[in-house]
């Protein structure tokens, strides 16, 4: 399980390194999550940008860890690949994560 | 149009063991043969609709034992792909298909009610067309179209080489 972890902007981002978060590694991406929160910080980003696909084991794995988090610290996710995009919203799992294009957000160039 | 016409792909069949590597292997398999007449959007389904039905199986109907086979068969036909899975699992709960419902999302008590399982079956429902279940002796026999878009899924007539392998 390719997991990387850095303190970013105050927060924990944690890096997927897999392809896949599925039926057959939900359980260590969950036990793993689980050790990786154990560092204090108060926001926990999960960044899924070189994930290309989800399935809802893996998506009951992300809602565990977020629970798991709750209440007293939020999983935020950024970089959602269109296939892992389509999941959350098919399954209106969109409207309960806050979801970041990148993290930290690119700056937007200067527009006149 | 050139596109219409080129030879329909063999049927896809493999027959592995209900073990979640070898779902991921043999799902990756199914997408790669068809991945030439699918957009990636349609790739993407197809691989969400058929880990959710297989994943399934290895989970529920063999309930983790070891040893149980999986079928696993596509055809092109007129609307897209027809898949045919077949396991020697435990039947369906009842007999019968799951419903698919969404899982709600209320939160009236918090995070902590949301659902962490029961999205597959909502997904195999919103993704398919025509979802058959059929109890066959002691084999579960499961069915459906995966709907592609894109025309031209079963050859023409009109197309050269089709009537050049009709007449041979």
């Amino acid at each position: 399980m390719d997991l990387f972890a850095e303190a970013l902007d105050g927060a924990l981002v944690v890096r997927v390194g897999e392809q896949r978060i599925d039926a057959a590694i939900a359980i260590q991406f969950k036990d793993r999550m689980r050790e990786i929160a154990a560092q204090p910080a108060p926001r926990v980003v999960l960044d899924l940008s070189a994930v290309q696909f989800v399935d809802s084991s893996g998506l009951g794995a992300i809602v565990s860890v977020m629970k798991f988090l709750a209440p007293a610290r939020k999983l935020e996710l950024s970089g959602l690949t269109p296939n892992v995009q389509k999941v959350f919203h098919l399954t209106r799992m969109d409207t309960v994560f806050t979801i970041h294009a990148a993290f930290p957000e690119q700056k937007l160039q200067d527009a006149v | 149009m050139a596109d219409d016409c080129r030879l329909p792909e063999r049927e896809f069949r493999q027959t592995f063991p209900a073990d979640p590597m070898l779902v991921r292997s043999a799902l990756r398999a199914a997408v790669a043969r068809y991945m030439r007449r699918m957009t990636s959007e349609e790739a993407g389904t197809m691989e969400l609709v058929l880990a959710e039905v297989l994943n399934n199986i290895v989970e529920h109907a063999y309930a983790g034992r070891k040893g149980g086979m999986i079928d696993l068969s596509i055809s092109v036909t007129g609307r897209g792909l027809e898949v045919r899975v077949a396991d020697q699992g435990l039947p369906m709960p009842g007999g019968v298909l799951p419903a698919g419902l969404a899982p709600s999302l209320k939160m009236s008590g918090g995070t902590q009610d949301l659902p962490e399982g029961g999205f597959g079956w909502f997904l195999i429902h919103d993704l398919t067309q025509d979802i058959d279940y059929l109890r066959d002796g002691r084999t579960n026999r499961l069915r459906f179209v995966l709907p592609l878009r894109r025309e031209g899924a079963v050859m023409p007539e009109s197309c050269p080489i089709a009537s050049a392998l009709g007449s041979d």
